[in-house]
């Protein structure tokens, strides 16, 4: 499939994204760089939807040592994570 | 030998000519007898929960089985004068979230059978006049009755108001977690316990970590050895209990502890009880000076435990810790290692926990204060 640029996810359109669907769950409106697990906000269970929200939104497969915590700690280590593995797959 | 049929999870009454003798709509007396009553206080003794689908007027119907006794036994009741049975039946199923396997449906009318039998070929259907031999047939026999068996009514009922209370909550699900006063009960396993884990880890497949079924008899040899640690954990809260709701099986070696087995009840996922589990264990592994190494089988449906094992720091990496940890003999498992730090009690639950680096000393008590 041939792909250009514009079809390329941006960062702010990531972070969009993540902070919708933050706020949707969480009913509270997040900073890109604010610690999501420090707060006692997010439960174990939300970490699982995060994960699966972030592969089927960006069509990523985060494995092994990418599932992390240190990954899913803001808005802003999801981005980088997605962009990264967005990449990968490209490649 | 034909294979054991199918536990019924539900038995669906149906009221006139069946649960009782009379018609309610043409007289005003309709009687149980002591036959069925025995019935409705047997079965749930052996934690088969019972409803009732019934074309009546509910109001008048369900002050009817109060008056004699029995309301309480019956879960999500449907009685009216519509739907159809098989409408009524399938409903009964969804909201236990039940499979139509597990459904049986009495009832004295042939047509009414023929309905739920038509749309649920797999609902297994009764004649009114066998209620009597019910508690004879194996399909309402389970092998072992457990303290969570028994219960099961109960803790269908608290998980029911638990969820009305979670529905009309609007903060964070964190938040509503707090509001619930969760204390998550680990203790060493006795005989008792071990039927409970059997029917966990028959039950629980999203949660089960290693992938590996342990059977009774496996873990009931493993309790007197002392080198292995059978834990079970319950949960309760202040809408009741939710019974036996983790397992956990770890094998002690001089520089490691081996976690063999992580098995949590899906029942349990939205209150984080995995996870705290798991920092309970880093906790408990960091006062003993020793390094964790857990089995893992990747399955298609234990998603969750690995992102638990991953989110709580467990990784892919050889460490010398597991130096004296034989192979494990299960085909695809492979080990994640955690080099564990102290861990900040939880804020939404208590844990009681044993002292897993004395079987003496005094349980201790880890989390935000019993209120």
């Amino acid at each position: 499939m041939p792909e250009s640029a514009s079809e390329h996810l941006t960062t702010a359109a990531i972070e969009q994204r993540l902070l919708g669907f933050l706020l949707e769950r969480t009913k509270i409106e997040w900073e890109v760089g604010q610690d999501l697990f420090d707060t006692g906000v997010v439960s174990s269970l939300l970490a699982m939807e995060l994960v699966v929200f972030v592969e089927k939104t960006f069509d990523v497969a985060v494995e092994r040592e990418d599932l992390a915590l240190h990954n899913f700690r803001t808005v802003r280590a999801m981005t980088d994570l997605v962009l990264r593995l967005g990449k990968a797959t490209d490649a | 030998m034909a294979d054991e049929p199918t536990l019924v999870k539900c038995l669906i009454w149906d009221l006139d000519n069946t649960l009782w003798e009379g018609t309610l709509v043409e007289q005003d007396k309709v009687t149980l007898t002591d036959a069925v009553r025995k019935v409705i206080v047997g079965l749930d003794e052996r934690g088969i929960l019972q409803s009732v689908s019934s074309r009546n007027d509910f109001d008048n119907a369900w002050s009817r089985l109060e008056e004699l006794g029995v309301a309480e036994y019956f879960v999500v009741p449907r009685i009216g004068w519509t739907p159809a049975k098989s409408v009524m039946v399938k409903e009964i199923a969804d909201e236990l979230s039940f499979a139509l396997e597990t459904i049986a449906f009495i009832d004295d009318m042939p047509a009414e059978r023929a309905d739920v039998s038509y749309h649920h070929p797999v609902v297994r259907c009764y004649e009114a006049e066998r209620a009597a031999e019910l508690l004879e047939l194996p399909e309402f026999t389970p092998a072992v009755l457990t303290v969570d068996g028994r219960r099961r009514r109960q803790m269908y009922k608290a998980a029911a108001r638990r969820e009305t209370a979670r529905s009309e909550f609007t903060g964070p699900d964190e938040h509503f977690l707090r509001t619930l006063g969760i204390v998550l009960r680990i203790v060493r396993a006795t005989e008792e316990e071990i039927t409970r884990v059997e029917e966990l880890t028959l039950r629980t497949s999203q949660m089960n970590a290693t992938g590996v079924h342990y059977s009774d008899e496996t873990l009931r040899a493993l309790l007197a050895d002392e080198t292995h640690e059978v834990l079970v954990a319950t949960l309760d809260d202040k809408f009741g209990a939710y019974g036996a709701v983790g397992v956990l099986l770890i094998e002690k070696f001089e520089h490691a502890w081996n976690v063999k087995l992580l098995a949590t009840s899906c029942r349990v996922v939205f209150s984080g009880a995995g996870t705290v589990l798991l920092r309970w264990l880093a906790d408990a592994a960091t006062n003993a000076g020793v390094h964790l190494v857990a089995d893992f089988r990747r399955t298609d449906r234990n998603r969750m435990a690995e992102v638990a094992y991953r989110f709580a720091g467990f990784r892919s990496e050889d460490c010398a810790c597991a130096a004296g940890i034989p192979p494990t003999s299960e085909p695809g498992i492979e080990r994640l290692h955690l080099a564990p730090t102290r861990q900040e009690p939880p804020g939404t639950m208590t844990v009681h926990a044993p002292d897993l680096g004395s079987p003496e000393a005094a349980d201790l008590v880890w989390g935000v204060a019993e209120s």
